[in-house]
């Protein structure tokens, strides 16, 4: 039988052996997920078999890509960070398969390391399939924020949860400020986006996806003013996506007339208990509050 | 630093010249010695920060409050825009008038303004479908206003939608849309990409009807115009500056809004159609080729999808807010900074090829008519000072000129090739026995109003548009073009630019000089 060194050394009884780092969590390495080999194994899998499943499950419709043009004719360069609301694990397929170029193809996710990242195949599969990297959500540590501000200097763009997590009712959490202090640290615009739809389809708590129709809605890009404090811009993107909401429930103009009066609805629901606010979610829905309805054909009035 | 325009004298080792033919090109060799070709001065750098320039624009406009002063709640608020006749090519999306739109809104919504009205300033053109008007305006202005019927094209031929707002003291009419007219603030939201385009025009044709573009749509005004593009010898702005004054003594408070563009006219791969020739990298070589064998075996229906299917990557170069006339001189200047090129003595042949797009074919077909507009109204009239071509020379246009018709969008159209130009190609007769008929013919009226066709008069204002070219040219020929249309025209036809050039030496001589207009991209010739 061999014995050391062609076997691993036994440890003395009196010795507390050094324990070794972790390998998950948020110490899963991921750098070779952003390899040549690894990208175009990903472009494969995306522009294949996740697209087809978005289509399938999501129905995808996609607004506002537009305001985008004009970030994408300065340069080709340029990374964004791409801030959206959670709803569903659906959401960074929809979106990775909805974000155009040239970003599509050189994006990160950030992902909850507590979830993605707990062990060697998750992980791999998460980081292989979404370009993901783990972000810390138990523990208050600068590595996550620093790998993050690091591949945006790179020129990777993030797709980033400024809530942290899926929903757990349907309406949106606070925004933390990771986003905001990124995109001063990294100096990149942040596009705000906001989606519908997904929590329908494969919500929290929900074992199997049920089919349904999303909507994607882009917003124009927001920068960090050089004298805005974080928490600000914060507040800003989070203003920005609940107007994307509230355009994507009603239309443009009235989103925007809400928003210069003030009154735009928030994503946070109503301040009530529990079965309140569930009631109203399913009200908008039951009312079909959805600009999705193709408009009534306009013949002129003879 | 973009070049500015360039005359090139052509000698024995200039390389072929682009010639358009419709959805085609070919290449041609003018003759060394005495031809020249004339090539547009590269795009100006658009504008970096586009939509902050928009706001500072509508915050700083001239000789006006700014635009939020202007603003208050329970106004009527109209905005008018410029139809799918502007810009040519359709811009990649976001369009300008997208972008200007959403931050006049973005104001009115601030302001607390409800009643708001989105009009597509079309005057005789067609109706713009909903794709079209989704392209002009974007798709979140569409879905907000368009539903409730508040986003609409304009009705010339509606009866209770015209208002006549006065007569100038020359006896001209000046009519308006009704809601415009009753707005407490009619904005007007525009494109320039010619010389001719903006200031009184879009409001006063924009947005008027058949009484009142008689008046300046006729072949006195026309060949009076020398050139249209030149605003101090165009008697059709004059005539659209009087009906201006009109509308500012008795119409809605207007704010204009012009934004000039670059002439970054063709997107990847096809920029070498607006390169010189001598500069085309080997893959330009290999493009041009791929590209014209292509559509010599490709469907002319298929080929014009392909071309119309083309987004021009035009950027804005400038934008102007406020008090129309003091805008349009700052927007005329603009556009004389990125067109205007100087070009020493006439000639006496010149050449153009016909794209395969002017203002009223935008998703159609160029039919004959509008190829006489466009190398007859548009390229002859790209001049300040003198015409290119000496009066009595010739013009020979490259163009397969098919006895073709879009039904649709041209019904009468194929009327007037039909009944009028049988009888006679002179403007002023045809404007004298037909044009009335025309213009208030009910079936053209009733296509007008409910489906996407010109106005029943509009074949006559092309037919007019080319009056002063017809004038002052000796002959004009068309190369490539079908025979029977071109002679119905009353051009003569070509096989081949030497078989022209030969026909042509009848009516110059043997040594004539030629100039060939290398367009699009737009120029404006100051011929001196």
């Amino acid at each position: 039988m061999l014995s050391f060194p062609y076997r691993a050394p036994t440890v003395p009884d009196s010795v507390d052996p050094p324990r070794r780092p972790s390998k998950i969590g948020s110490n899963f390495e991921t750098e070779w997920a952003r390899s040549p080999a690894a990208r175009w194994a990903r472009a494969l899998v995306v522009e294949g078999p996740m697209r087809l499943m978005v289509r399938v499950a999501a129905s995808p419709e996609r607004n506002g890509l537009d305001r985008l043009e004009d970030l994408r004719s300065s340069g080709a360069s340029t990374p964004v960070i791409f801030a959206a609301n959670h709803h569903s694990h659906l959401d960074t397929p929809l979106l990775i398969t909805s974000i155009p170029e040239p970003w599509r193809h050189r994006l990160v996710v950030g992902a909850a390391a507590d979830y993605f990242f707990t062990s060697r195949i998750t992980g791999t599969l998460s980081a292989l399939t979404l370009n993901a990297f783990p972000v810390d959500r138990t523990v208050v540590s600068r590595k996550s924020t620093d790998l993050a501000g690091g591949l945006l200097t790179d020129g990777w763009s993030l797709l980033i949860y400024p809530e942290g997590g899926r929903s757990p009712d349907g309406w949106s959490q606070p925004f933390h400020r990771g986003t905001a202090y990124l995109a001063r640290k990294a100096d990149v615009p942040v596009v705000p986006i906001h989606l519908e739809g997904t929590g329908q389809i494969f919500g929290k708590g929900m074992t199997k996806p049920r089919p349904g129709r999303t909507l994607v809605t882009f917003g124009a890009p927001l920068w960090i003013g050089a004298e805005e404090s974080t928490g600000r811009f914060n507040d800003r993107i989070e203003a920005a996506v609940q107007e994307l909401a509230d355009e994507a429930s009603s239309d443009w103009w009235t989103a925007r007339r809400n928003a210069a009066r003030g009154q735009t609805p928030s994503l946070s629901g109503p301040q009530a208990g529990g079965w309140r606010r569930a009631w109203r979610l399913t009200e908008d829905r039951r009312r079909g509050k959805t600009s999705r309805v193709a408009p009534t054909r306009q013949w002129p009035k003879l | 630093m973009p070049r500015p325009g360039f005359v090139l004298d052509v000698d024995r080792s200039t390389p072929p010249t682009l010639f358009w033919r419709g959805e085609g090109f070919s290449m041609e060799k003018l003759p060394a010695g005495r031809s020249r070709i004339i090539y547009p001065p590269e795009p100006l750098a658009p504008i970096a920060d586009i939509d902050g320039t928009i706001r500072r624009a509508l915050l700083n406009p001239i000789d006006s409050d700014p635009l939020p002063a202007l603003l208050f709640p329970g106004m009527k608020l109209t905005i008018a825009f410029d139809d799918i006749s502007l810009p040519l090519p359709k811009m990649r999306r976001p369009d300008l008038r997208q972008r200007v739109i959403e931050a006049v809104l973005d104001l009115a919504a601030a302001a607390g303004v409800d009643d708001v009205h989105l009009i597509a300033a079309l005057a005789l053109h067609r109706r713009m479908t909903e794709a079209e008007l989704r392209h002009a305006v974007g798709d979140r202005v569409y879905d907000a206003f368009a539903p409730d019927g508040l986003l609409y094209n304009h009705d010339a031929e509606d009866p209770n939608g015209m208002v006549l707002l006065g007569i100038t003291p020359q006896g001209e009419e000046v009519t308006m849309n009704k809601r415009a007219a009753e707005s407490d603030l009619l904005i007007y939201v525009n494109i320039n990409l010619v010389a001719m385009d903006g200031g009184w025009k879009s409001t006063a044709t924009g947005l008027s009807d058949y009484r009142a573009l008689r008046h300046h749509h006729n072949p006195a005004t026309l060949r009076a115009s020398r050139s249209m593009m030149d605003q101090h010898r165009s008697e059709l702005h004059k005539s659209n500056w009087r009906q201006g004054k009109v509308i500012r003594d008795g119409g809605p408070k207007i704010c204009q809004i012009e934004t000039t563009l670059n002439t970054d006219t063709f997107p990847k791969p096809f920029e070498f159609l607006a390169k010189r020739e001598w500069e085309w990298s080997a893959r330009d070589r290999a493009l041009y080729i791929g590209t014209a064998k292509s559509l010599d075996h490709t469907p002319a229906s298929v080929g014009r999808k392909i071309f119309h299917s083309i987004e021009a990557p035009h950027q804005m170069t400038s934008i102007q807010c406020g008090e129309v006339e003091a805008v349009h001189k700052l927007t005329t200047e603009n556009v004389y900074r990125q067109q205007m090129m100087e070009v020493s003595g006439q000639t006496d042949i010149l050449t153009m090829g016909i794209p395969y797009i002017c203002p009223y074919n935008v998703h159609s077909i160029m039919n004959p008519i509008l190829v006489m507009c466009t190398g007859l109204g548009y390229f002859f009239n790209l001049y300040r000072n003198k015409p290119l071509v000496r009066e009595g020379g010739v013009v020979i246009m490259t163009h397969p000129t098919p006895w073709e018709f879009n039904p649709v969008h041209h019904p009468s159209y194929i009327d007037f090739f039909e009944q009028c130009l049988t009888e006679s190609t002179d403007p002023v007769v045809l404007a004298e026995r037909f044009e009335k008929q025309f213009a208030e013919d009910e079936w053209y009226r009733h296509l007008y109003r409910t489906g996407y066709a010109y106005h029943g008069v509009h074949p006559f204002y092309m037919w007019y548009w080319g009056s002063h070219g017809m004038q002052h040219c000796g002959k004009v020929i068309i190369v490539g073009g079908e025979p029977r249309s071109v002679r119905r025209l009353g051009f003569t036809p070509a096989s081949t630019l030497n078989d022209a050039l030969e026909i042509a030496s009848d009516v110059v001589g043997n040594n004539a000089t030629i100039t060939h207009l290398h367009t699009p991209p737009l120029l404006m010739a100051d011929v001196h």
